[in-house]
């Protein structure tokens, strides 16, 4: 995955909470693979097309300030729902490298950190008052720095972040998680002799039928 | 319990507080295509065959016979049979009556066990949570990484107690128990956190009813959900074509039993719903914490003083096509829906055939059975026929309408009664406006062609 060091960047502000990660990238889309030619406009597609394919103009990508934004500013809950990753291939696709959240849906934060989208959590009222700055000054730039654990706002406050020191890790290194896990392969392998030993019955056999 | 799960499945510790988790069981569906993909692409297999299993469920059609609308739809299947027969993976594939939701096989075949760590490529996952097992939802990349190291890297969520006291009453499900939980702690309330059902009113459930209940974990923010395993858990397991026999449920029921959480366990937050209190319940909104008694009218936001709240039930009310204030009751629909991992086993099918028998659906009302042999144990008790008299439309299993992506889906503009999980905008179909109700309220809906208070359909 692409690394996630600092970035200076438009952002753009979504203030209804709980936004689903079907509105995201709507189901119909998920047989499409990752990348493919037009991957980019699935992102938040029913909303952000009307039924002809044109612009909704009032949606916040499509407006001329923030449609380059990097970095999104949302309300509590964020990309809930369903576990499809694919939404946030599509969020990478447009070009979104960072997601700003009083909170973000479980699984779609694990998601993130597989994608090398940093996903920042903040209170609640700060996350509201970045989301008033972008509104007031659209197009507005926010700088995100991971290994600062720092967002700086429009107004130049700074606002500091907590992240894990495992996942800033792979961020900052842009590292997956397979290569790191197989070097566990001695702890792997002695765990899965004595649980299967204790455990003998969860190993599939076909039933006799 | 979620602690005790926990520890016996950590193969170590990690940097930050996270942990490698092993996982004993670990269930493949159609979208799990692109991560055998990646996985092939990197030159690995998958470490574990025998602790996988797959079925194909979200892109099959239920349809018997219907043309495939799309090829690319018929390929996600395909893809699937490829990768499991390649891998030497145990699949239930077309023509294979074991087929069907992966949240119903897992359960129906003894493939969930109590106290085992589940993942699968689906937010649902939690479902299996209702045999006492630590189950999730995980997306694609960790869907790769178990197939190539069988375990996970994972941060210890909080826990959540949820207690339902008191006894349901008549008319109300299961379905209606956990909508009733998401209303009150909020679509986001259990971000963060494991859930565990307890009290009376969850300790009296069968297990269907609480395989419903732990579905929806997830529309409470929540990617794990359980209840501790009992006499009606281990009843109800004894003698499914996977779970253990002779010496080894002995020795699997030592661990079982031991698994219920101790009477002083700690945990992070507690909440308590009064089960008699609860009534049939419907959503009105894009949300599942859009949820109110039948008996209720639609929200009013200009009563609303939080803005974001108010402007958050205007735009569902926009896209739902209600007027404020309206009785719930007075609400037409155009379909309805029976079916989904939330609600397609064989009790939900029965209190839908229950309410349908006799009378006469005044709307298209489609009822998918969760799997083959849930299908063929329904036809076994007459209740397709039931159905089928009643002018409801009987099909294969499969997740149908729940999912939006098999090309089964509503028109735009259409309301749907559904029992499934979600009624966030367009998941039934783009434009389609969804009611998540219980499989007997949505039979009452199919009846009368709006929503209705099951209990005056006496």
């Amino acid at each position: 995955m692409q690394p996630f060091t600092r970035l200076t960047a438009v952002a753009a502000p979504i203030d209804l909470p709980n936004v689903d990660t079907d509105r995201v990238i709507p189901a119909r889309f998920l047989r499409k693979p990752q990348g493919s030619a037009g991957y980019d406009r699935f992102l938040f597609h029913d909303v952000r097309f009307d039924a002809a394919g044109a612009e909704r103009p009032e949606f916040v990508l499509n407006q001329p300030a923030t449609r380059e934004a990097k970095i999104l500013v949302t309300a509590e809950n964020f990309g809930c729902g369903s576990s499809r990753e694919a939404a946030v291939w599509a969020l990478l696709a447009y070009g979104i490298r960072a997601v700003i959240a009083p909170s973000l849906g479980d699984i779609f934060h694990q998601n993130c950190l597989k994608n090398g989208v940093l996903p920042v959590i903040l209170p609640a009222a700060t996350a509201a008052a970045l989301r008033q700055q972008l509104h007031a000054r659209p197009g507005a730039t926010l700088t995100v720095d991971l290994e600062a654990q720092a967002v700086t706002a429009p107004d130049g406050a700074v606002h500091r972040f907590e992240i894990d020191a495992f996942s800033k890790q792979k961020l900052l290194a842009g590292q997956d998680d397979i290569a790191l896990t197989l070097g566990y392969e001695s702890q792997l392998r002695e765990f899965e002799a004595r649980h299967r030993a204790e455990m003998p019955w969860l190993v599939v056999t076909p039933p006799a039928r | 319990m979620f602690d005790k799960i926990w520890a016996r499945h950590v193969v170590a510790e990690g940097p930050g507080g996270q942990s490698l988790l092993y996982v004993d069981r670990h269930l493949l569906h159609e979208g799990s295509a692109a991560a055998f993909e990646r996985l092939a692409r990197a030159g690995r297999r998958v470490r574990r065959p025998d602790l996988c299993v797959a079925t194909a469920d979200h892109y099959v059609l239920t349809s018997p016979g219907a043309p495939v609308p799309d090829e690319e739809i018929g390929r996600m299947v395909d893809s699937l049979t490829a990768h499991t027969g390649g891998q030497g993976i145990l699949y239930f594939g077309r023509g294979d009556a074991r087929r069907g939701i992966v949240h119903v096989i897992g359960p129906e075949q003894g493939l969930t066990l109590p106290g085992m760590l589940l993942v699968c490529g689906d937010s649902h996952t939690a479902t299996h949570g209702a045999l006492g097992a630590l189950a999730f939802g995980i997306g694609s990349t960790e869907v790769e990484h178990v197939m190539a190291t069988q375990a996970l890297w994972q941060r210890k969520p909080r826990t959540m107690r949820i207690t339902v006291d008191g006894r349901l009453g008549p008319g109300v499900a299961a379905k209606d128990v956990i909508l009733a939980i998401i209303a009150a702690i909020g679509a986001g309330g259990g971000v963060g956190h494991a859930l565990e059902y307890a009290g009376a009113a969850i300790r009296a459930m069968s297990m269907a009813e609480r395989m419903t209940v732990c579905n929806m974990s997830i529309e409470a923010g929540a990617r794990a959900g359980m209840v501790a395993p009992d006499d009606t858990t281990f009843a109800w397991l004894e003698g499914r074509p996977f779970a253990p026999t002779g010496e080894a449920w002995a020795k699997a029921m030592a661990y079982w039993t031991s698994l219920p959480s101790d009477p002083d366990a700690a945990f992070a937050r507690e909440v308590r719903l009064d089960g008699a209190e609860i009534a049939p319940t419907v959503t009105w909104g894009t949300s599942p914490q859009d949820a109110l008694p039948i008996t209720g009218r639609v929200p009013d936001p200009s009563a609303i003083g939080d803005t974001t709240r108010r402007q958050s039930v205007e735009r569902a009310l926009g896209y739902m096509g209600l007027t404020p204030g309206m009785p719930l009751t007075d609400v037409t629909v155009n379909r309805v829906f029976i079916g989904s991992c939330t609600n397609s086993r064989l009790e939900d099918l029965r209190a839908a055939a229950a309410v349908a028998k006799g009378r006469r659906a005044v709307v298209p009302a489609w009822v998918v059975p969760g799997s083959g042999l849930v299908k063929q144990a329904a036809e076994a008790e007459g209740l397709d026929r039931v159905f089928v008299e009643a002018g409801f439309e009987w099909r294969e299993a499969g997740c149908s309408m729940c999912v939006g992506m098999n090309g089964e889906t509503a028109r735009e503009g259409e309301r749907v009664a559904s029992t499934s999980n979600r009624n966030f905008e367009g998941r039934q179909g783009k434009g389609a406006r969804t009611h998540l109700v219980s499989p007997a309220m949505a039979a009452a809906a199919a009846v009368t062609g709006r929503l209705t208070d099951v209990r005056t359909l006496a």
